[in-house]
Order: C-alpha cells, then structure tokens, then sequence
C-alpha cells in the first residue's frame, strides 16, 4: 500500500532535479544566445572534416 | 556589360577593378582582407558563404584613445596575470561567415586566445594576452579584416546590465506546479467513490497545497504588487480582478481540503498563473541587436586627443575637455565639443546629426558642432564648450528624454478591465445576498465561485498574443518596435510628422545632373583623371557616375580645400569646383553644385540633388486619408518647390527647424492630436521623445538610430501606411477576443451563480477559454497580416 508514497517521492524527486535542471540552465545563460551555436556547431563539422581528410590523405601516403 | 562583383564584399567593382589571385576586388581593402585570410589559412570564409566580406573602412587613427591605461582599464572585463577579456560591438558582423573568422581570430595572431561571437547581440567577446598584444592592436586588426568594432562612450559609462531573467523563473515555477498539480487531481475528476482514491485524498490534495505555494507566492507577485498599486492610486486595472481570482482561488482551495468540502481548484489556480505568464512572455519580443534607448553618448567616442603646448599629443577622457582645450581631429573621428577651427582642411560630415549625408568644408575661425564627423586629413580645434553643454548634447537635458511613454498610457486591456472589476463584483454580491436569503450554506460558495470563474484570464490575454503576434511579423518586414504598448498607441495616431533630410530623401547617393555646354572628349577625359586624385566626396561621387576613359598622368594637379580642383595635361588645365572657384557668380539657389570650367571657359555644372525614396506620393497619397501629414526639416527651404509638387495638396512644411524648434511643435500639436513623429538623425530625437509614438529611420539598422519607440528599415518606408493599418485592426482583433471570452465569462458564470461550480468544470473552462483566445488572434492576425507579406 504505501508503494505509492514510493513512487510519488521519486516522481517529485525526479520532476524537482529536472526543474532545477531548468533553473541552472537558465541562470548560466545558456538560453542568451540561440542563434550563434546552431552557426557555431557546423563551422566545427567543418573543421574536423578538414583534418580528418588530411589524415586520410596521411594513411592513404603510409600505405 | 555589367562590372564584375567583388571576390570579397560582393559589390560590384565600379571605380577599379583590383584584380589579384585570379579573382576580382572592387578595392584594394577588399584585396587586403582576402590576402590576410589567405594566408593565415581561413579561406574557410569563402566557402561558407560566397562575398561574404564587408569593405574595411580606412584604418585610421580612430582608435588612438585606446592607449589611455584608464579608459582601457574601464572598457576590460577582466584584466589578470596577463590576460585580459574584452567584449566588443562590431556592427557590421551580419552572416555566418563572420562568425567563423571572428571565432578564428587567434589564427590571425597567436596573442589571441580564444573569442566568441553572440551573433544576436553582434558582440564579440575576446580572450588574450596582454603582455605583447593590446586593446587598440585588437580594435586596429578587427578593423583591418572590415570589422571596425564600435566602441563608444556609452560603454565607458554603462554599468554592466543585468540580464532580468526573473520571467523565465517564474514561468519555470509555474509551469512545473501545474504539470504536477494536473497529475495529482486527475484521479479526482472522474472517480468520487472509490476506496484506494478515498485512501490517498488527504495526501494528493496536500502535496498540490505545497505545489501551489511557490506560484501563489513567487510566480504571480507581480500580478499582486500590480494590483496593489493600481489600487493605491485608485486605478483599476486588470490586475485587481486577476489578483483577486488568485487569492480567492487560493484560499477558497485551501479552506476546502482543510475542511474535506473538496479537492480544492489548485489545478485551475496553477494552470491560470501558467497562461498568464506565458502570455507576458509571448509579449516580450526583443531585438537584441537594437537599442531604443541611445542617445548622443553612443555615437561619441571615449577620448580624445588633447594638444598640450601644441606639441605634445595626449589622450584624454571626453568629459574632462575644458573650454580652451586644443583638440587634434583624426580622419574619421567625431567632433565631441562645439568649437572653432584652428588648422586644417575642416569636410564635416554632419549625417548623425542633420541625416544629411553631404558633407561641407570649414575654414579656420569656423565654428564647428559637436556630432560632426571629420573626412579626411586631420585638424586642430579648439573647445568652446564642454560636452555636456554643446548645442547638441544640451538637448538631452529636456524633460522630454525622462517621461516614461508606456507608463502613461493606458492600454485597452485596463479600460476594460476597470468595468470588468466593477461588473464582476456587482454580480457577486448580487448572488451571494440572494443565497443568503434563499440558502445561506452556499452564500460563501457562490461569492467564490463567481470571484474565481470571472477571473479574466482570456481577456489578460488576448492583448499579449494578438500584440506579441503583431510585434514579430513587423519585425520580419523591417519594422522594429520597442515593446507591445507601442502598437496601442501606434493605433491612436492621427497626425504623421516628418523629417525631411534622411527620412524623406535617401542617405545613399544623389542624383546628379549636368547643366551647360557638352564637353568635348578630351576635357571629358581630362575631368575623370583630375577627380580620380581628389579625395573630396563630391568628387568621388562625380567620378563615380562619369564614363569610363583611359587612365592619364597629370601634368600638374592642385587642391584648393573648400574651393575647388585644378588638373593639367597637354598644356589643356580643368577647373572643378565651387562656383567663386571657377569664377563665377554663387546662384541664389540653394544647391550643392560643382562647376566646370576648361582652359579659362565656363563649361557647366554637375547639380547633385537629394533623391527622395520611391514611392513617395503614392504613399502620402494613402496616408492622407486617414491622417494629417507635416513636414518639420532642419534644412533651409531650398527644396519647397519640388516637395510642392511632389505632394500636390495640402501640406504644411516648416523648415529651418532646430532640434529643440521641433520638439517645441511636437508639444504645441500634441494637445489636440496624437503624434507620430518619423525621423532619423540625433537633432530629431528631442522630437521622436515627446510624440506620442517616434520611429526612426535607419538605412542599417544594426549601426545607428537615435532613441526612438520603433526603428523602420529604410527600405520598407514605403509599407508605412500597412504597419498603420495593421496595429489599427490589431486592436480591432482584441476587441472580439475580448467579445469572445465574454461569452465563456457568462457560461461559467451561470455555474456559478447557480452555485454548481465542480473543480472539473472550471479545470475545463479556464484552459478551453484561455486557448481558444490564444488560437482566434493568432490565425486572424495572420490572415490580416498576409497583405503586407505579399507585398514585401
């Protein structure tokens, strides 16, 4: 019978980590700048791309 | 044929084409920043987006202030064992491209440690060492690759501003208390009788007792302090009814688990707070890219350099110049004081200030305003006053600048809500005395009931969706607006005042035309080759719109400054310049004309002209329908007759008008009239502060406009009479929500009055209410809308 107490701490519990969670995420301004990361993101696809084609090119010279 | 586009900025090469590398430059600066990406290994930037460059402005000296230790040490965020973080504005940024080489910039010098782009806010914020790299080889290098950063005496003086995130908070709060208050009171909705529910009642209604004090007590106070103070000063907003449904929720919720009457309506009290908050979030529309609080501090620099003995230079802060102090103006730099001229050839480009985008010549003995910008060589001034008390900056003392326009309105939601108040504690009273006579257990019931079902929140928020709405297509036209209140009083307007240079005319490019006899070949040659060596902006212009002809070496070339260009080949000399220059009389006309005189011949005159912006008639053609229009320009009347008749009915225009003249008419007109007052440059903004509504505009909207409730793109000037139009049926729009969440009002109102109200049933109306709202102004609003879409 009190498996429902149980279960509805650990369902408050959880949903409070989340919520804080929430509020950490806010505070630290990750929420400020939506725009430039999703920029950001590609430019660094990018530059690994260009390395990982030289060290290709590096494996291709050493066989 | 049409000229090759710059490799670099994507302009097309007009003047020369630079070519280098294979590839076409419009300039050799365009050239210089592909030659320092090239070798510094970012060609990157080409490939992500093709002419993605903008044009380096000329480096000057622009940034000698920056060597001062105590203006640097202002400007630093952090500045510790040998690294030092600054965070700098840099207009121009404007893809993704720029992105990417300002995220590279320690490639472009190993001091560089890291940097980071806030693209939104065109911030830039870089990490490096100080020990052989400093803040003005920083500003110097940004400004090489076209990236001049701004830095202005606003950043000198501005605390750093926090970020009021406390909206998110709350909405936080209480979107988790009701997710959870939802799981917690489904149970109850549907069975009553039964015996594992009978078991844990006590227990769920606790814990949405404890979910709903966090909203109740952090998440609506603003709601509670609102109402307060509109009561304190016996005003009945909208807030005092929503207020008061909280509270009577609240309370009436708990009284019914302490007693076991019910389970209380924590749902609806945390889903009512929800909406509302989501409402004012949706409301919030922010460009954090623009300011709509600038005044004069962000166009004028941090320092300047003081001459101490005429010889000696030193960087000094703006607000310690003295009356007397010698002042040395670099090319490109912003006259900060009223003063006179000592030395130099004085081209003051006066566009911050007048929107005129023609520059004039000073001699020395010459007064000169602050707000001006210096074109080429540099001069020598001497202060007459100091900056707080120059013809420009002292209007910014006016009371105009200190009222608060959005707190002084009234918006329709609090008209409204005042009879709503009034209305809905009529009715409850009403119902609970006839309760009390008929049956006196269900009295408090039905006060209750009737208190918590009124509580208007489709109405609180059918304004923040239709406005918050509104607010983002204008923004998706060019059409910037400060906050959602501006729409309301946008809608009131009935007069349009007008600024003439810069918001009727185009800053970019006049037209020219040419009056006189026909030059011959050879003096047509021969005036290409004298102007290409002139660095006057008429000059430029001119030799910018002339043909093509083969390149010659000069003889002999002289630059008189203020007066005029003489050029000799073959033994033929060309005069260009002002009419006394050629040697002839000045016309009584007031235009800006160049003269052409070959071998001692009076040949003719290139006459520019300001060009309006297309469109023009129709447009006030339009708007004069439905307003009164005024023209209130700076300038002198030079251009009535061609406004006359561009304008063919009746159309007051005042010229000569100075800064504080306008502000004046403003003031005087707005007793009987609603305001809207259209400009662009700082002598405006006295004006754009005391109309009701001011717009600026801004042919780039990232780089200058003066304080102002809404910034238009130039371009869109045209759609004007639409964005008017639309905040009208905005407000229309409210108005049938408002219909419409009557109609919920007086269905739940019959619950209650008839004291039958469940938890469920206002569990159901409140969201059905709120979202229907919500759903209505957002799909009539984007019908409205569609017209101004197709015309862009």
């Amino acid at each position: 019978m009190s498996v429902i107490y149980v279960l509805l701490s650990i369902s408050v519990f959880v949903a409070i980590i989340f919520f804080a969670a929430f509020i950490f995420t806010v505070k630290s301004g990750q929420y400020d700048d939506s725009y430039t990361p999703s920029v950001r993101m590609l430019f660094e696809d990018e530059l690994v791309s260009s390395n990982s084609e030289n060290n290709n090119q590096n494996k291709s010279q050493t066989k | 044929m049409s000229s090759p586009s710059c490799f670099h900025c994507g302009d097309p090469c007009k003047h020369s084409t630079v070519s280098f590398d294979e590839k076409d430059f419009c300039c050799n600066g365009c050239k210089t920043v592909y030659e320092i990406f090239q070798t510094n290994g970012l060609e990157g930037y080409y490939q992500l987006e093709a002419a993605a460059g903008s044009t380096p402005k000329e480096v000057s000296d622009g940034f000698a202030f920056l060597e001062n230790p105590d203006i640097v040490k202002k400007l630093l965020d952090f500045d510790e064992e040998g690294i030092q973080v600054v965070q700098l504005h840099i207009p121009s940024m404007h893809c993704s491209s720029c992105i990417w080489v300002l995220e590279n910039l320690n490639r472009l010098h190993t001091s560089i440690k890291s940097s980071q782009v806030d693209f939104p806010k065109r911030e830039l914020r870089v990490t490096y060492e100080s020990k052989d790299f400093t803040l003005k080889e920083l500003a110097i290098l940004l400004a090489k690759i076209g990236y001049e950063p701004s830095i202005s005496l606003e950043d000198y003086s501005k605390v750093k501003k926090k970020v009021d995130r406390n909206l998110i908070y709350k909405l936080g709060v209480a979107g988790f208390s009701f997710g959870n208050v939802m799981l917690l009171s489904f149970p109850e909705y549907f069975e009553v009788q039964e015996f594992w529910l009978d078991q844990y009642k006590p227990f769920f209604r606790w814990l949405m007792f404890a979910f709903s004090l966090p909203v109740v007590f952090y998440a609506s106070q603003d709601y509670f302090k609102s109402a307060y103070k509109g009561i304190r000063s016996h005003l009945l907003k909208i807030d005092v009814p929503i207020a008061l449904g909280i509270l009577t929720l609240f309370i009436r919720s708990s009284v019914d688990i302490i007693f076991d009457f019910g389970s209380g309506f924590f749902d609806s009290l945390t889903g009512l707070v929800f909406f509302l908050l989501v409402g004012r979030f949706f409301q919030q529309k922010t460009y954090a890219h623009l300011s709509f609080e600038r005044d004069y501090t962000s166009y004028f620099p941090i320092g300047v350099t003081r001459l101490v003995n005429d010889s000696t230079e030193e960087s000094i802060e703006i607000y310690k110049i003295k009356t007397g102090d010698r002042l040395l103006i670099r090319n490109q730099e912003i006259i900060p004081v009223d003063s006179i001229l000592i030395r130099g050839n004085a081209q003051i480009d006066y566009s911050f200030v007048s929107g005129e985008s023609e520059s004039v010549s000073k001699l020395s003995g010459d007064k000169l305003f602050a707000g001006g910008k210096q074109l080429g060589g540099h001069i020598e001034i001497e202060a007459l006053k100091s900056v707080s008390q120059s013809y420009l900056t002292q209007l910014w003392s006016n009371a105009a600048f200190s009222k608060n326009k959005a707190s002084e309105f009234q918006t329709l939601t609090d008209t409204i809500g005042k009879r709503f108040t009034i209305v809905v504690l009529s009715i409850a009273f009403i119902a609970t005395t006839f309760w009390l006579w008929y049956d006196p257990s269900k009295a408090l019931n039905v006060f209750t009931a009737v208190l918590i079902i009124a509580c208007p929140c489709a109405i609180a928020l059918a304004a923040p969706f239709t406005l918050g709405n509104l607010l983002r297509i204008f923004g998706r036209n060019g059409f910037y607006l400060k906050d959602a209140n501006t729409i309301e009083r946008l809608a009131k307007i009935d007069t349009l005042v007008f600024d003439k240079t810069g918001t009727l005319t185009s800053n970019s490019g006049n037209s020219i035309s040419y009056e006189g006899l026909e030059l011959t070949n050879d003096e047509a040659s021969l005036l290409k080759n004298t102007l290409r060596s002139s660095n006057h902006p008429l000059s430029r212009e001119l030799y910018a719109i002339l043909e093509r002809q083969n390149i010659l070496t000069l003889d002999d070339y002289e630059e008189k400054t203020g007066k005029g260009i003489t050029g000799t080949f073959d033994g033929h000399a060309i005069k260009v310049g002002s009419a006394e220059f050629v040697g002839k009389e000045e016309s009584a006309a007031h235009e800006t004309s160049v003269h052409i005189c070959s071998d001692e011949n009076y040949k003719g005159r290139f006459v520019f002209k300001s060009k309006y912006r297309d469109g023009l008639t129709p447009l006030f053609k339009q708007l004069k329908k439905d307003y009164s229009l005024v023209i209130l320009s700076g300038d002198n009347n030079g251009e009535q007759k061609k406004l006359q008749k561009m304008f063919p009915f009746f159309l007051p225009m005042f010229f000569n008008q100075k800064p504080e003249d306008k502000l004046e008419f403003i003031k005087k007109a707005q007793v009987h009239s609603n305001i809207l007052m259209i400009g662009d440059g700082l002598n405006d903004a006295g004006a754009l502060a005391q109309s009701d509504v001011g717009i600026a505009v801004s042919e780039d909207v990232n780089v200058f406009s003066p304080a102002c409730d809404a910034i238009l793109d130039a371009k869109k000037f045209t759609l004007l009479n639409h964005f008017l139009g639309l905040s009208k049926q905005s407000i229309r729009i409210i108005k049938w929500s408002f219909l419409l969440s009557l109609c919920y009002n007086i269905i739940g109102l019959y619950f209650a009055v008839t004291g039958q109200l469940l938890p469920v049933i206002a569990a159901i109306l409140m969201p059905l209410s709120s979202i229907s709202i919500v759903v209505f102004t957002t799909v009539v609003m984007n019908i409205v809308s569609r017209k101004i879409n197709f015309n862009t």
